[in-house]
């Protein structure tokens, strides 16, 4: 089911948690929303859901107001960063609840509800836990039943807040994996919170990145990674060499000194100079744009990351780039560096 | 032993003798540090005290204990027994007794009815929901704790009494609520409302409302989103709030004291019973009243102590 959200405000006192928030998610997309606490990610996803409401603004689902119905008659799967899972009832039960606690007109008999619980544990490979209680799961079988629970009730749309934001780093590689293929599998329009943009890269096909209250980008996890249309993006996505730069016209100077690289067609004034570490291509002293003296060299695997003091700043300016291991880097060597890829964008306040 | 009446000197002394009111005060709080200090003691002896001083705290504790819990309570006993176990029955037997035990048991029945659903609703209210004034409305809730019993009763005396300002309509109308069963049930109610409320509240704050949250975007509605998921989680607490309720209701005196009236065999709770068959040198009748709150004390520390294990279980449901 497509979902439609439309000129979002929702304030708690006088911190606005989103600010004018317009999103289409279309049938079928596995979308994340990204972006560092506060954003307001988490709050758009309960709104979405019908567990908090907006001051103003509109959501559809499937082109119907959402907000006319609460969050019992939306018929939204909602998996919670903390399971929420139902502490005095077997993992069975959990599941079976959503079933259970339909209208009676429509309450399916005790064993087509049983059969459909079955069908769900072994959708989420923990059948065999079935009698067990919450508390004798681990984060991520409990993460899983959570999920199963919230598929139960055969959701439009499934919202998941932070799943797996409590579970240890291996067991959270194996669930995103784990997510994506149960996505290509049943199909459901999902939408993920998450502040981890590995996580966010990896599993979704579609990433919004949220600072503020406000969407800052749309787009596939290529297009914000390589395209980050603005600076937050490019410093939250990804490492970034962040340089305060002068743009005057075409020319951008670095501490007074020109760097010998166009502007890109950022405006004139204050502005900041984003490079990924691995783009900043070094050479032999006096061929580039930038120059350094190297005070530390770290090698593993297919990289080697340098310090990098940059001249002219008194070494005060300290980079770190990620050089690759054709020549062996040494510390107190001057070498120059280049931007291969790089964007300005206009400084903020 | 002084023989004077009087609330106050009165109200001391079946503190002393039938601590059944006492038992209720006490706050569960400390029981959870005692069991956490104490596996390990035999690995952590640089961190514990050297034998003696241990040795003369714990003997310190007993004795005091003994003082003041142990001896008072045999005391209850023996005097009750004193002149055998026919003359014990004979003084239960009266109709003056049986009726104090009626009333009390009515008594405790309807107010501890009643602060089981007020007590659940302002707990779920506070612990649930945010709005402005709930810092006052907690307060308020604890306002019965810290206001003395007898002035507690006052207030109903004010409100409904013959100069009180419903007094002259309710006269009117011929309903009394002054030195009869509405105005005992009200000051009950009123001393004893805290309880529920205090034991749920904290339980209710740490469950928070994600369990809620999950049964209602699976569909429920608020009543079966209570009765299925808030309830079960919470029954432990609200079963040792209703026992703490319970006791302090069979065992209120100065409260009830002020508007009972003392009508004997219609209006005196067993408290006020006791006090007046003691005051009557009718030592015998009193104590054995007496002892039936004591063990009703007994069987309120017992229950206490189960529940409490079942309340740190209720993180762990057995079951296999």
């Amino acid at each position: 089911m497509a979902i439609e959200v439309r000129n979002i405000v929702k304030t708690f006192g006088s911190f606005a948690a989103l600010d004018n928030v317009d999103l289409k998610v279309a049938d079928g997309e596995l979308l994340a929303l990204l972006g560092p606490s506060g954003s307001g990610k988490t709050t758009l996803l309960r709104i979405i859901a019908g567990l908090d409401w907006p001051d103003s603004g509109e959501v559809a689902i499937d082109g119907e107001n959402a907000l006319s119905r609460g969050a019992s008659e939306r018929q939204v799967g909602f998996v919670f960063q903390h399971y929420a899972l139902f502490r005095h009832m077997t993992v069975f039960e959990n599941v079976a609840f959503g079933l259970r606690v339909q209208p009676r007109a429509i309450r399916k008999d005790e064993a087509t509800i049983r059969a459909r619980v079955k069908n769900l544990l072994d959708l989420v490979q923990l059948d065999w836990l079935a009698n067990r209680y919450p508390s004798q799961l681990s984060g991520g079988q409990r993460q899983r039943i959570a999920l199963a629970r919230a598929l139960a009730i055969e959701p439009r749309i499934l919202l998941l807040d932070e799943p797996f934001g409590a579970l240890d780093a291996k067991v959270r590689k194996e669930l995103r994996q784990w997510l994506r293929s149960l996505h290509n599998e049943i199909h459901v329009t999902s939408i993920f919170v998450t502040h981890d943009q590995e996580e966010a890269l990896e599993v979704a096909n579609r990433v919004v990145v949220m600072d503020k209250g406000r969407i800052e980008q749309i787009g596939s996890p290529g297009e914000v990674y390589d395209n980050p249309a603005t600076a937050f993006v490019h410093g939250f996505i990804g490492e970034s060499i962040v340089l305060p730069v002068d743009v005057a016209g075409d020319a951008v100077r670095l501490d007074g000194r020109p760097l010998n690289i166009p502007a890109l067609g950022a405006a004139s004034g204050a502005a900041k100079l984003f490079v990924r570490r691995h783009d900043m291509a070094v050479g032999p002293a006096g061929t580039g744009a930038l120059e350094g003296a190297i005070r530390h060299v770290r090698s593993f695997g297919p990289i080697q990351r340098a310090e990098v003091a940059l001249s002219g700043s008194e070494g005060k300016t300290v980079i770190e780039i990620d050089a690759p291991r054709d020549r062996e880097l040494q510390a107190g060597e001057i070498v120059s560096l280049q931007p291969r890829r790089y964007r300005i964008f206009a400084a903020q306040e | 032993m002084s023989m004077q009446t009087g609330l106050a000197t009165s109200t001391t002394q079946l503190r002393t003798y039938a601590p059944a009111t006492d038992v209720s005060v006490a706050a569960p709080a400390p029981r959870l540090e005692i069991a956490r200090a104490e596996p390990g003691t035999a690995q952590r002896n640089l961190r514990t005290e050297p034998g003696p001083i241990r040795f003369i705290i714990i003997a310190l504790a007993i004795a005091f204990l003994s003082v003041f819990v142990v001896l008072p309570l045999v005391v209850v006993f023996a005097s009750a027994l004193s002149k055998g176990v026919v003359a014990y029955v004979a003084a239960l037997a009266e109709p003056e007794a049986l009726a104090a035990i009626k009333l009390t048991l009515l008594i405790a029945a309807i107010s501890v009815t009643l602060n089981l659903v007020f007590g659940v609703v302002a707990a779920w209210a506070i612990s649930k929901f945010e709005f402005t004034g709930k810092t006052f409305l907690i307060t308020l809730i604890d306002l019965p704790f810290s206001v003395s019993p007898v002035i507690s009763g006052l207030v109903f005396v004010l409100l409904f009494g013959a100069q009180g300002y419903f007094g002259p309509w309710l006269q009117a109308h011929n309903v009394h609520v002054l030195f009869a069963v509405p105005g005992i049930a009200l000051a009950t109610i009123f001393v004893t409302f805290p309880f529920v409320a205090r034991a749920l509240i904290p339980l209710m704050q740490e469950q928070g409302t994600q369990e809620e949250e999950a049964a209602i975007s699976l569909g429920a509605s608020g009543l079966q989103t209570f009765f299925r998921v808030t309830l079960p989680n919470i029954k432990w607490g609200l079963l040792y709030g209703v026992l703490l309720c319970n006791a302090r209701a069979m065992g209120e005196f100065g409260a009830v004291s002020v508007v009972s009236g003392h009508i004997r065999g219609e209006t005196n709770t067993m408290p006020l019973l006791v006090e007046i068959l003691y005051n009557e040198y009718q030592f015998v009748a009193s104590f054995a009243i007496a002892s039936l709150l004591a063990m009703l004390a007994l069987i309120t520390l017992v229950a206490k102590t189960v529940l409490e294990r079942r309340l740190d279980e209720a993180e762990v449901p057995d079951g296999d």
